[in-house]
């Protein structure tokens, strides 16, 4: 693959997303939903591929000069997440398209535009560049959000509009900055200048702060747990796999290059992601929704994936970067195994719904799987990422964070637990009504006996729990790529050289 | 130095009325905010250089940063388009948006 097909990955979702917007028919919009994501994963794995070797592409738009044109860059890191951003955005309109959701007027330019603005943000190789793609990533979002069109969504939609908003200004203050102090916004230009010049870091830490609040660090994690409860379950499992996941991509690659790991700045890290996933997990406890319960423990795992970039050896970058690819594809099938069960039975509510495994045996399964995946137990991806994570901490001699990451599985696995023994353990409730307890007025949340569930909702969620059990099992092909991604992390010259030119 | 007081103005005005209940007031509060960011922006390139570099019209005179202009133009694009869409917002679901509940 040539450094110049790589603009394609965003000019091709654009391209589909006006094709969908003139053909409205279901005919022309599902394939160009589902065609456009399967070549982005093929361009994706071919990428990842290319650069397993080490190799950094780079490509000028517009053949203009290193240094003042804009530059698209790959390298293993943006490969991988190119390629799981992908598989999720398929297998999430597949889902949509099982719902029923995805003929909506609007949903598949939407999605694609998202899609485009997320491989954007993970090309780019141009801090400002970073600043446009994420709002080009963001204000299909807003609409995403609003195309429920129910008042709840909208009151969620008018928190997640203003926090966002908020976080664009700042970081558009924090480009700014960058340019105030150093002059260049191009990252190649910038690479180690922040800890060279404490006014650059300064300016970069405005960016890193605006980063920080989109991945929802505590304590700036309020807003995502009201935001990914409100839209339908397809939008919540997209944007968990993507809004969240780019921001923290931007933080690994931010602080690589600009501070280049300056040590002196890691402990403000340390501090902070093991509050963070220690907070989140606690937070979870009390929630009495499906949905809530994992929001709340992403934060918590959003904790755990910065942790590598907070220890920055190479094994604790390589642990976090195999974190980020293992949560994304976890997080996604947990929000669409348990999001099968709100489409159908109407609810997420954890009273209300009970003994769905008798009848759902595969959704069931699929739900444990990813649930036993999060905790990190063997042999799912969770185990493989979580027992790395841990034995950086050790080896750079991190007791206390150690001992938060195990005492915080516990608990994620303690939760996951009560999702599972009150939605889809215990006997299922004889259709009879009046036995299923207060609830027991609609019959639809009773009764998952009379209820199905159709396979096309089931199955994209079994398809991301077999990707988990596959990662989990033959760990060595994404933990060998995780450490090619983390080796140009540790030493960022080649990056630097192909953005550059030089 | 008018500048910086400009900026500081706007992000106080921005600020308090963020902090209001009602939407439209908080929409006026990232107009402001807006407009301070790109105040900002114009100032990162330095204001003393003001000649147009714009093909043979500066000559002579120190030219003004044009990329900091362009980073304006595209932010004052997206601001705008959001303030759109926030405006719908606050006029969809009326009189919602200063009960306590949510």
């Amino acid at each position: 693959m040539t450094s110049a097909l790589l603009p394609l990955l965003v000019a091709a979702p654009l391209v589909s997303a006006a094709l969908s917007t003139l053909f409205t028919s279901r005919a022309v919009t599902r394939p160009l939903l589902t065609g456009t994501a399967a070549l982005a994963l093929l361009g994706g794995l071919v990428l990842l591929r290319t650069t397993a070797d080490g190799r950094v592409l780079a490509h000028q738009v517009g053949l203009w000069p290193a240094g003042v044109s804009i530059p698209f860059v790959a390298d293993t890191f943006s490969a991988l997440m190119v390629t799981t951003t992908a598989l999720l955005v398929l297998v999430c309109s597949f889902f949509a398209i099982a719902t029923g959701e995805a003929d909506r007027r609007y949903f598949a330019p939407l999605v694609l535009v998202l899609s485009a603005g997320v491989y954007g943000a993970l090309l780019t190789g141009d801090l400002f560049n970073l600043f446009v793609f994420v709002e080009v990533m963001l204000l299909p979002s807003y609409g995403l959000m609003a195309i429920a069109g129910t008042l709840r969504g909208l009151r969620a939609g008018r928190t997640y509009v203003a926090v966002n908003l908020l976080t664009s200004t700042i970081f558009l203050a924090g480009v700014a900055l960058v340019y105030g102090t150093a002059g260049t916004v191009h990252l190649g230009e910038l690479a180690g200048a922040a800890s060279e010049s404490p006014t650059i870091a300064v300016a970069m830490g405005v960016v890193l702060l605006a980063m920080a609040i989109k991945s929802a660090v505590v304590p700036v994690h309020g807003w995502l747990v009201r935001a990914y409860t409100a839209p339908s379950p397809a939008v919540t499992a997209l944007f968990s796999g993507l809004h969240t996941k780019v921001a923290i991509y931007a933080i690994y690659r931010l602080y690589a290059v600009t501070f280049e790991g300056q040590a002196s700045l890691l402990w403000v890290g340390l501090v902070i992601f093991t509050a963070t996933m220690a907070i989140g997990v606690l937070g979870a406890v009390g929630e009495t929704t499906t949905r809530s319960i994992l929001a709340f423990h992403m934060v918590s795992q959003i904790g755990y994936i910065l942790l590598g970039v907070a220890l920055f050896t190479e094994l604790g970058l390589m642990a976090g970067i195999f974190y980020l690819v293992h949560h994304m594809v976890v997080k996604a099938s947990l929000f669409l195994s348990t999001g099968a069960v709100e489409h159908v039975h109407g609810t997420g509510d954890l009273e209300r719904l009970r003994g769905l495994a008798r009848g759902e045996p595969l959704l069931a399964l699929a739900f444990l799987g990813a649930a036993l995946s999060l905790a990190g137990l063997p042999p799912f991806s969770g185990f493989v990422a979580k027992l790395t994570l841990v034995a950086a901490a050790f080896e750079a001699g991190h007791w206390t964070v150690a001992a938060v990451a195990i005492a915080v599985s516990l608990i994620t696995l303690m939760s996951m637990l009560k999702i599972w023994g009150s939605v889809f353990w215990g006997r299922p409730p004889s259709p009879e009504p009046g036995v299923g307890g207060p609830g027991g007025g609609t019959a639809t949340a009773t009764a998952p006996a009379a209820v199905r569930i159709r396979p096309a909702l089931v199955l994209p969620a079994v398809a991301l729990t077999g990707v988990t059990l596959c990662v989990g099992l033959g760990a060595q092909v994404l933990l060998d790529l995780s450490a090619q991604a983390a080796a140009h992390l540790l030493d960022t010259s080649a990056y630097v050289e192909a953005v550059t030119n030089r | 130095m008018t500048l910086a007081i400009t900026i500081g103005v706007l992000t106080a005005g921005a600020v308090y009325l963020i902090l209001q209940r009602g939407m439209v007031r908080i929409v006026l509060g990232f107009v402001l905010l807006s407009h301070a960011v790109n105040l900002l922006l114009m100032s990162a390139g330095g204001v003393f250089h003001r000649g147009e570099p714009l093909l043979d019209r500066g000559v002579g005179e120190p030219l003004a940063d044009p990329l900091p202009q362009a980073f304006v133009l595209t932010a004052i694009v997206i601001a705008f388009s959001i303030t759109i869409y926030m405006l719908t917002l606050a006029a969809t679901g009326k009189g919602d948006d200063t009960e306590d509940d949510s």
